[in-house]
C-alpha cells in the first residue's frame, strides 16, 4: 500500500459555522499540490456537502463531532474521509438518489451526494442506522 | 435592506437580492427569511437573485434558490438568476436548474 506524502486530521463540532472552516482547511491543505481553480472548487464543494450532511442529518442539528481526514499521494491523488457518529443511514442507496432528502422544510435540494459523486472521481458511503456515516472520496489532480 | 452578505433593492416592481460571499447551509438560513420577507412585503413582478458576488455555493444554495422560486411563484412573481460565476454555475447545471429558472449573464460553461 502506497504511503501518503502528507496528511491532515481535523475534528470539528457539528456547528453549521464549521462548514466553511472544513472546506477552507481542506482547501489550504490541498493547495500544496497547486490544484487548478476548478479542482479546488470541486473539492471544497464535496467537503461542504459531506460536512453539511453530518450536521443536518447525522446529528440533526444537535451536538456531535465530525472527523475530516485528508491525505495526498505522489501521483497527486487526494483522499478525503469524513466521518460522524450520528444517526446513520438505513438505506444508503436510497439516500444517494438525487433529489432524495429526509428534510421536510422544503429548503434542502437532496443533491448533496450527487454533487460529491460528480465533483470527485470516486465516492463511497458506509453507514448503518444508528452507526454514523463514513464518506470516502478521491480526486486525482491534473 | 442590508446585512453583511445580502443587499435587497426594489424599484419599479423588480426586487433584486444581491447575495455576497459563500452560500452554504449556514449562510442560507440568514438570507432566505430576509428575501422571503421582502417578496411578501413588496410583491414584485420579478425577483432577481444576483449571484455575481457569490464566491462559493454548494447544494444548500440550490435549496435556497428553489425555495425562493416557490415563494415568488406563490405570489405570481417571476424569478431569475443573475451572473453566476463558473463554479456556481457548475452546481446550478448539475441540478438542471436552468430548466426551471432562467439564468442571465455570468459564466458560460
Amino acid at each position: 500500500m502506497k504511503c501518503a506524502e502528507n496528511q491532515m486530521k481535523l475534528y470539528l463540532p457539528s456547528l453549521s459555522v464549521n462548514e466553511s472552516v472544513a472546506r477552507s482547511a481542506v482547501a489550504v491543505f490541498v493547495a500544496q499540490l497547486n490544484p487548478t481553480v476548478e479542482e479546488i472548487s470541486d473539492i471544497k464543494c464535496a467537503v461542504s456537502e459531506a460536512v453539511t450532511n453530518s450536521i443536518v442529518h447525522g446529528y440533526g442539528y444537535g451536538h456531535g463531532e465530525i472527523y475530516i481526514g485528508v491525505k495526498y499521494f505522489s501521483d497527486r491523488t487526494v483522499k478525503i474521509e469524513i466521518k460522524d457518529k450520528g444517526c446513520g443511514i438505513e438505506d444508503v442507496k436510497l439516500a444517494m438518489t438525487p433529489l432524495f432528502t429526509t428534510d421536510t422544510s422544503g429548503e434542502r435540494s437532496g443533491m448533496g451526494f450527487a454533487v460529491m459523486q460528480t465533483f470527485m472521481d470516486s465516492l463511497e458511503v458506509h453507514s448503518k442506522k444508528g452507526m454514523g456515516v463514513r464518506v470516502l472520496m478521491e480526486k486525482k489532480l491534473k | 435592506m442590508n446585512t453583511e452578505n445580502l443587499i435587497i433593492t426594489f424599484e419599479r416592481g423588480v426586487l433584486v437580492a444581491q447575495i455576497m460571499g459563500d452560500i452554504d447551509h449556514h449562510s442560507a438560513k440568514f438570507v432566505r427569511d430576509k428575501i422571503d420577507m421582502a417578496i411578501f412585503e413588496k410583491k414584485p413582478s420579478l425577483v432577481l437573485l444576483d449571484l455575481s458576488s457569490v464566491e462559493f455555493m454548494d447544494s444548500s444554495g440550490l435549496g435556497l434558490i428553489l425555495g425562493r422560486f416557490n415563494t415568488a411563484k406563490e405570489l405570481g412573481s417571476e424569478l431569475k438568476i443573475l451572473s453566476p460565476s463558473r463554479s456556481v454555475k457548475k452546481v446550478l447545471e448539475l441540478a438542471g436548474i436552468e430548466r426551471l429558472i432562467k439564468i442571465e449573464g455570468g459564466y458560460l460553461l
